[in-house]
């Protein structure tokens, strides 16, 4: 459906547009969202591309309606995003909860400016870490992908729906207003060469489907609305059948399933990039828009006999900490720089159980941590 | 107070500017942009407020134009609370004033308690809070800046963007008329509420937009005054153009003025001879790409819309042709 010949061509973009872009790609064909700083651009890219694609973009009365519309739509079949920003990212909490409970396939895009509440509009931030993780109430797992170039929001844009879609959660993308505002010459590749993935559908008899059925997967197939597989969405716990329960011996399978279907499946999930790791002897962890000054910083400290690495955060949800372990038993210290007062330093120092020294470099002023800041660290170390 | 707010589209012989007060709590230094009826909206709305009111504003463009230090406009104790929760917290500021004064700890006179919102925060992500303050009837003033887009953010559509406007999130084209909705009336909604002051003003109009603010006020129980904003940013209009273009938007009978008293409709500008909408939308660059079948659907709907209110009000109707023009065939999907 999208022009080969456009696609194919380098494009120049900022990362608010690759996403859309990446979105459309993986077949992306509903957006319902509220203007919001610094992410508007996505709803103004999306509004005028959709129409074209036969989608619909819908704006909604508030960042409340707009989750619920792509919870509505991606129920309805249809693959379905929204992309907000702080403020907004708090409204989505309870409806995102409800896309974790009756696992329903969505994108979120989350573009963080500085907070708490109206914040820094128009300045970047990192502040939305943890509460991508435990924003919403009640215990549950969640995607949560970070992108710091512009290619990058093409490319886990087009990851986070093929995920979404795999295993039936709603999947964040944590971008910030420097990487959304940052254009970049990309080379946008032809459809044809992008994996997309596809929810599974039930092929049994609609008597037969039990839509929360624990499968071996762990992610059973989704019936869409209107095709025969009659099931109940609910936001209460519910039994295979989808109807409440209350009965323990239903609500531990459950609750269980919902975990497994992530966890088990986490090597597939967890992304990260290593430069110059393999015999660094002090490591950053960084991720979003501070990963590029990172680099910067490594090739540095590199360059004035410092053994430096970087270990740049892809998948920031679930952490992970399997790839980031065997670093840390070899590393002199680890520096995360980042641009709120520690939120994934305190994840790195949960794993690290003593094993280095983490420290951690916060700026909160909404100004981008520089490649010297972090150079200025690293000498230290 | 007819007299003040007639119809005249180039003749400002009524506004005597002496007969208003000297007074400013809307300084100058803010940084709304060339031509911004909203802040002029906003300079007379407070000076009809006087001393002694606490306003409550929601995020908007008068919040971000109006409020950075040290260039804030505001000589009221004013709070800037998030987007959806404006007349939530305006409640409780006057139920918190309200305790005061029982226990009698308030100094001097109660103060009013005024909320303030764009359009995007009055009519979208806004309303709950405000239908839920006028259902419990707070005794506030709820003013409503009406530009009909989210400016602040770049001009996106909201549900208060007339038919046929261009926005960035409504853009034109091949698959698209612009925005596809009609404006939500707001005010029929505030009504709906039962309260008991309702109106809608303009800036154009001066003595009549003082005049309500002043009533509302003074009315007991919550009020709901619906100021329409020209914003020449967003409705690409020329600066020069934003007080006539609030004069055009009231006789084309597209934004008529009324207020609702105890659900008793009146018209305080009286137009006698309508205009066409033509006249309104041709200076509007947001309108640039309607043909005639659109802009005479526009020109229908006002006039049902307007005969309607005129119904309600028991006013005579006014001289509608030859102003309008001829019917035309109906839109067909894709002309």
């Amino acid at each position: 459906m999208i022009n080969s010949q456009i696609m194919s061509h380098p494009v120049l973009l900022q990362g608010n547009e690759a996403m859309v872009e990446g979105a459309l790609a993986a077949g992306c064909r509903f957006f319902a969202g509220y203007p919001i700083t610094p992410a508007t651009e996505i709803s103004e890219a999306m509004s005028i591309k959709l129409p074209a694609l036969g989608g619909t973009f819908i704006q909604m009365e508030d960042e409340i309606a707009s989750m619920g519309a792509i919870i509505g739509a991606s129920l309805a079949g249809v693959k379905s995003m929204t992309a907000t920003s702080g403020p907004g990212f708090s409204l989505m909490q309870e409806n995102l909860g409800f896309a974790v409970i009756a696992e329903v396939p969505c994108v979120i895009v989350n573009v963080m400016r500085g907070g708490p509440s109206t914040g820094l509009p128009t300045h970047v931030s990192q502040g939305d870490v943890q509460q991508a993780r435990w924003g919403t109430h009640g215990d549950h797992p969640i995607i949560v992908l970070s992108v710091s170039d512009t290619w990058e929001c093409f490319a886990l844009t087009v990851k986070a729906f093929n995920l979404s879609e795999e295993f039936r959660t709603p999947v964040i993308i944590l971008s910030d207003e420097v990487v959304a505002h940052t254009r970049e010459k990309i080379i946008l590749p032809n459809p044809e060469e992008l994996e997309i993935v596809d929810r599974l559908k039930p092929t049994m008899p609609p008597e037969w489907y039990i839509p929360y059925e624990d499968t071996p997967r762990g992610v059973p197939p989704m019936g869409i609305f209107g095709d025969g597989y009659r099931y109940h969405v609910t936001g209460l716990i519910h039994d295979v059948r989808g109807f409440p329960t209350e009965r323990p011996d239903e609500i531990v399978p459950f609750m269980e399933r919902l975990f497994r279907k992530i966890n088990q499946h986490f090597a597939e999930i967890q992304m990260v990039e290593e430069y110059l790791t393999a015999d660094a002897e002090v490591l950053v962890a960084a991720y979003g828009a501070v990963a590029r000054s990172a680099k910067r910083a490594v090739d540095d400290a590199r360059s004035r006999g410092v053994k430096a690495g970087l270990f740049k955060l892809i998948t920031l949800w679930p952490f992970p900490r399997r790839v980031l372990e065997p670093h840390l038993r070899q590393v002199r210290a680890v520096l995360v720089p980042e641009l709120n007062k520690g939120q994934i330093a305190r994840e790195v120092k949960r794993i690290n159980q003593g094993a280095t020294r983490v420290e951690t470099l916060s700026r909160i002023d909404g100004r981008l941590i520089t490649p010297d800041e972090i150079l200025a660290r690293l000498l230290k170390l | 107070m007819e007299k003040f707010g007639y119809a005249q589209s180039q003749k400002f012989d009524t506004y005597a500017s002496r007969l208003m007060p000297r007074q400013e709590y809307f300084t100058m230094g803010h940084r709304a942009c060339q031509g911004c009826g909203e802040a002029l909206a906003v300079r007379w709305v407070t000076k009809a407020i006087g001393k002694d009111a606490i306003i409550a504003h929601a995020t908007g463009c008068m919040e971000i134009v109006s409020s950075g230090m040290p260039q804030t406009a505001w000589m009221h104790p004013w709070i800037h609370v998030a987007f959806e929760n404006t007349a939530a917290v305006a409640s409780g500021i006057e139920t918190g004033l309200k305790i005061l004064e029982r226990k009698g700890k308030l100094a001097g006179p109660m103060p009013k308690v005024v909320a303030m919102g764009g359009d995007g925060g009055t009519s979208d992500i806004g309303l709950q809070a405000l239908s839920g303050a006028m259902e419990r009837g707070h005794n506030f003033t709820y003013v409503c800046w009406d530009n009909e887009a989210y400016m602040n953010t770049g001009i996106q559509r909201s549900s208060s963007t007339p038919y046929g406007a261009m926005t960035t999130t409504s853009p034109p084209g091949k698959k698209s008329i612009g925005q596809s909705t009609w404006k939500k009336n707001m005010v029929h909604i505030a009504v709906a509420h039962g309260i008991p002051y309702v109106a809608t003003a303009s800036p154009s109009y001066i003595f009549d937009l003082y005049f309500k603010v002043r009533k509302a006020l003074e009315t007991p129980g919550p009020a709901y005054i619906h100021v329409l904003s020209v914003c020449p940013t967003g409705w690409r209009s020329a600066t020069d153009m934003s007080v006539r273009l609030g004069r055009l938007a009231v006789e084309t009978g597209i934004f008529p003025l009324y207020e609702v008293v105890d659900g008793r409709y009146r018209l305080t500008v009286e137009v006698p001879k309508m205009r066409p909408v033509r006249d309104y939308l041709k200076l509007q660059g947001r309108f640039r790409h309607l043909r005639d079948p659109e802009i005479n659907l526009i020109q229908r709907h006002t006039e049902a819309n307007y005969k309607l209110l005129l119904e309600k009000c028991q006013a005579p109707f006014p001289e509608f042709p030859p102003m309008f023009p001829p019917e035309e065939p109906e839109l067909v999907a894709g002309a």
